[in-house]
C-alpha cells in the first residue's frame, strides 16, 4: 500500500476582497506531493504561488477546496478540520526568503525553541538541535546570535529549525533569494538531500532557474492556475 | 527555555533604564507609605510611651492633642483622691522656637510631674533622668544638642542631662523633658518690661475703683508678685494623666470622674483616636492620593514599555505562532517581562530606600506589612500592564512573518 501524499490540494480557490475589489488569487488548483519528493514552484509575481504556499502552510485559509496533509484532511474551504497551530508544529516546516531567526536567541536556541514548543523537554531538545546544526554544517556556530552569522549560516539554521520536529511537509518561500549563486545552489541541494533522506515532501517557491535540476518536479503557477511543466530529471 | 529572560538579556540597557525609572517611582510610593506610618508613629509615640490609663482634659474639649485644653494644676490632687487611682501626673506640652548657635531650634517642651516622674520611663541613649527640681532637661538627639549643653530658655539656663532617640512630637520636632514647673516657667515666661507694664496696668485699674482708693494696701499688692495675688487664676496645665491601681475598675473610676462637670475623661485609646482622626487623617488621604497617582503612572509606564518591546518583536511573535507556539508561551513571555520589570523596580526601590529614607527630615517608617502590600500591588500592576502587549501579540497573524 502506497503511503499517503505529503500534501494533497484539491480544487483550491482563493478570493481576496469582494465586489469591485475582488481579486481571484487562485482559481482551481490541485496538486499532490509524495513523501520524499522535492517540487519547485515557479511563476511571476502575483501569479498566486505564495497564496498557494501559505494555504498549504495553514496560515491563509482558502475560499474553497480541500487540503490533506499526510493523508489527513485539514482544511475544507475556509473551515479548519484540525487545531491548525498544533498541526503546524507537529507536521510542517517553514523556510523563508529571510531566515527569520529570533534575534535574542542563539543559533542552537532558535532550533531548540521549535522543539520545545512541541513539548520536547529542554535537554533532549538541545541534543536534537545540536545534531541538526551539525548535520547542516553550522554546529560550530551554535552559540552565536543570528547577528554574528553570515546569510548562508542563518539560512542553514532556519532549515535546521524547519527540520526540528521531523515534518512530513517542508514549505520554502524563495529560500535562496538572499543568497549568492553558489550558496543558493548549496541550500537547494540541501533541500533535495533532506527530501530524500528524511522522506519529507518539500515544496520550494523560487525564481532561480539555475537550480531546476535539483527538483523532482516543477510546477508553473500562472494567473491562479497550476501547470505541471516536467520532471526535471526526465 | 525562558524567552523573557533571553529577550531581556538582549535588550539589557533598555530594560535596566526602565527598571531604574520604575524603581524610583516605586521608591516614592514606598516612601509615601513610610511617611504616613512615620506620622502615625510620631503622633502617638508620646501617648503610647507615657503609659497613662486615663486622660483628664478641659470639659467639652477633645484634649491637648486636638485643641487648647486648660485645667487647674491642683485638679491633680482632686483626682488622686478618687478610689482606684494610683498616680496622677500633670501634662504640660507646648512647642517653642528659639535661636541656638545662630540657627532656629524648634522643640516640644514636655513637663514631667516632678518628683514622682523624673523621666525614668524614657529610653535614654545617653545620660540619666532628671534628678533636680529645676534647670535640668532631657532632649531628643534629633535636636543635635550634645549631653552637657546648657541652653537658655526664658530667663534660666537648662543643662541637658539625658538624650533620647526617636522621641518627636506630632510635628516632627524633637521632644524635651523638664519638670512641670520648669516647663510652665518656659511657657509663661515674660520679659521684665512686660511684667512692669502689667503691674502698672493693675495699679491703674485698682486706683480707678473705690476699693483701691479706700484700701491703699491693695495698691502695694497690685504691683507685687503675680503669685501673691489670690484673686488671679492658679497655674493651669493641659491635662492630668491618671494611672490606675492594679485590678482597679476602669469603668467605675471613669464614671466617678465623668460626673465632674468641669472636665472630660478619655482613655488612652480614645486620645490616640482623636489625635489620629484630627491630625493625621488629612495627611493620610493626601498621601494616599499621591500613592494612587504614582501607582497609575507606574502602570502606564510599564504598559507602554512592554507594548513597545512587544512591537519590536512582533515578527518574532508571528514566527513563534507560525511554528506552532501556544498562546501561553507568547503571553507568558510578555507577562514574565512585565513581572520582571516590576520586580527589579521594586527591589531597586527597596534598596535605594534603605539609604535614602533615613536621610529624610521626618521619620519614614517602612513596615514589613507595607512591603508585602506594595509587592502585591507591583504584581497586580505588572500583570495589568502586560495586558496591552498580550492583546497586541494575540492579534498578530502568523503570516506577518512573510510580509517583510
Amino acid at each position: 500500500m502506497n503511503p499517503p501524499p505529503a500534501v494533497e490540494v484539491t480544487h483550491l480557490r482563493k478570493v481576496y476582497g469582494s465586489g469591485h475589489t475582488e481579486i481571484v488569487a487562485m482559481r482551481d488548483a490541485s496538486l499532490s506531493i509524495a513523501p520524499g519528493e522535492i517540487v519547485g514552484m515557479f511563476g511571476p509575481s502575483g501569479s498566486g504561488k505564495s497564496t498557494l504556499l501559505t494555504a498549504m502552510a495553514l496560515i491563509n485559509p482558502p475560499t474553497s477546496g480541500q487540503i490533506h496533509i499526510g493523508g489527513k484532511p485539514v482544511m475544507d474551504g475556509p473551515r479548519a478540520l484540525v487545531d491548525l497551530r498544533a498541526f503546524r508544529r507537529q507536521h510542517l516546516g517553514f523556510v523563508f526568503q529571510k531566515a527569520n531567526l529570533i534575534p535574542f536567541l542563539t543559533a542552537l536556541e532558535n532550533v531548540q525553541i521549535a522543539l520545545e514548543v512541541n513539548d520536547v523537554a529542554p535537554k533532549p531538545a538541545c541534543t536534537r538541535a545540536m545534531e541538526l546544526l551539525e548535520y547542516l554544517g553550522v554546529g560550530a556556530r551554535s552559540n552565536n546570535l543570528p547577528v554574528a552569522l553570515s546569510g548562508g549560516e542563518q539560512q542553514r539554521v532556519a532549515v535546521a529549525r524547519a527540520l526540528a520536529n521531523n515534518p512530513s511537509l517542508i514549505l520554502a518561500d524563495e529560500p535562496t533569494a538572499a543568497l549568492d549563486g553558489p550558496l543558493g545552489r548549496q541550500v537547494m541541494e540541501l533541500f533535495a538531500k533532506i527530501a530524500h533522506e528524511k522522506n519529507a515532501g518539500v515544496i520550494v517557491v523560487t525564481h532561480d532557474h539555475r537550480t531546476l535540476d535539483v527538483f523532482d518536479r516543477i510546477l508553473d503557477v500562472e494567473d491562479g492556475m497550476i501547470q505541471v511543466r516536467s520532471s526535471s530529471h526526465g | 527555555m525562558n524567552l523573557a529572560v533571553r529577550d531581556i538579556r538582549h535588550n539589557a540597557g533598555r530594560f535596566a533604564f526602565t527598571s531604574v525609572g520604575i524603581g524610583l517611582l516605586l521608591m516614592i510610593v514606598m516612601g509615601m507609605g513610610g511617611i504616613y506610618r512615620g506620622l502615625i508613629h510620631e503622633a502617638t509615640l508620646l501617648v503610647d510611651r507615657v503609659g497613662a490609663d486615663l486622660w483628664i482634659v478641659q470639659g467639652n474639649t477633645r484634649g491637648p492633642f486636638a485643641e487648647v485644653s486648660r485645667i487647674p494644676a491642683n485638679l491633680e490632687d482632686r483626682v488622686r483622691a478618687v478610689p482606684g487611682v494610683a498616680q496622677t501626673r500633670r501634662f504640660v506640652s507646648h512647642t517653642i522656637q528659639r535661636e541656638h548657635q545662630g540657627k532656629p531650634l524648634r522643640m516640644v517642651v514636655q513637663g514631667l510631674s516632678w518628683p514622682e516622674d523624673g523621666g525614668d520611663w524614657l529610653s535614654l541613649v545617653a545620660g540619666r533622668p532628671l534628678r533636680q527640681a529645676h534647670y535640668e532637661m532631657i532632649a531628643d538627639e534629633s535636636l543635635d544638642l550634645p549631653l552637657g549643653t546648657r541652653i537658655r530658655l526664658g530667663k534660666d539656663f537648662y543643662q541637658i542631662v539625658g538624650l533620647t532617640r526617636g522621641m518627636v512630637g506630632t510635628s516632627g520636632d524633637g521632644l524635651t523633658f523638664f519638670t512641670v514647673s520648669d516647663a510652665m516657667a518656659i511657657q509663661f515666661d515674660q520679659p521684665g518690661e512686660a511684667l512692669r507694664l502689667e503691674r502698672a496696668a493693675r495699679r491703674a485699674r485698682v486706683e480707678a475703683v473705690d476699693t483701691g482708693r479706700l484700701q491703699p494696701l491693695l495698691l502695694d499688692r497690685a504691683v507685687g508678685l503675680t503669685s501673691g495675688i489670690p484673686a488671679l487664676a492658679p497655674p493651669q496645665v493641659s491635662a492630668v494623666m491618671v494611672t490606675l491601681r492594679p485590678g482597679a475598675d476602669v469603668a467605675s473610676v471613669r464614671r466617678t470622674l465623668s460626673n465632674w462637670p468641669d472636665i472630660t475623661v478619655y482613655s488612652t485609646q480614645e486620645q490616640k483616636d482623636l489625635l489620629l482622626s484630627g491630625m493625621v487623617d488629612k495627611a493620610k488621604r493626601q498621601l494616599g492620593l499621591f500613592r494612587a497617582l504614582l501607582i497609575i503612572i507606574s502602570t502606564i509606564i510599564i504598559a507602554l514599555i512592554i507594548y513597545t518591546l512587544t512591537l519590536d518583536k512582533i515578527r518574532d511573535i508571528a514566527l513563534l505562532k507560525l511554528i506552532g507556539a501556544r498562546n501561553s508561551v507568547i503571553g507568558g513571555l510578555i507577562l514574565q517581562q512585565a513581572l520582571l520589570m516590576g520586580s527589579f523596580g521594586y527591589g531597586l526601590a527597596w534598596w535605594i530606600g534603605q539609604y535614602a529614607f533615613p536621610k529624610f527630615p521626618r521619620l519614614v517608617l517602612i513596615e514589613p506589612s507595607d512591603l508585602v502590600s506594595l509587592a502585591i500591588i507591583v504584581v497586580i500592576i505588572s500583570t495589568l500592564a502586560s495586558l496591552l502587549g498580550i492583546w497586541k501579540a494575540m492579534n498578530v497573524e502568523p503570516n506577518t512573518v512573510l510580509s517583510a
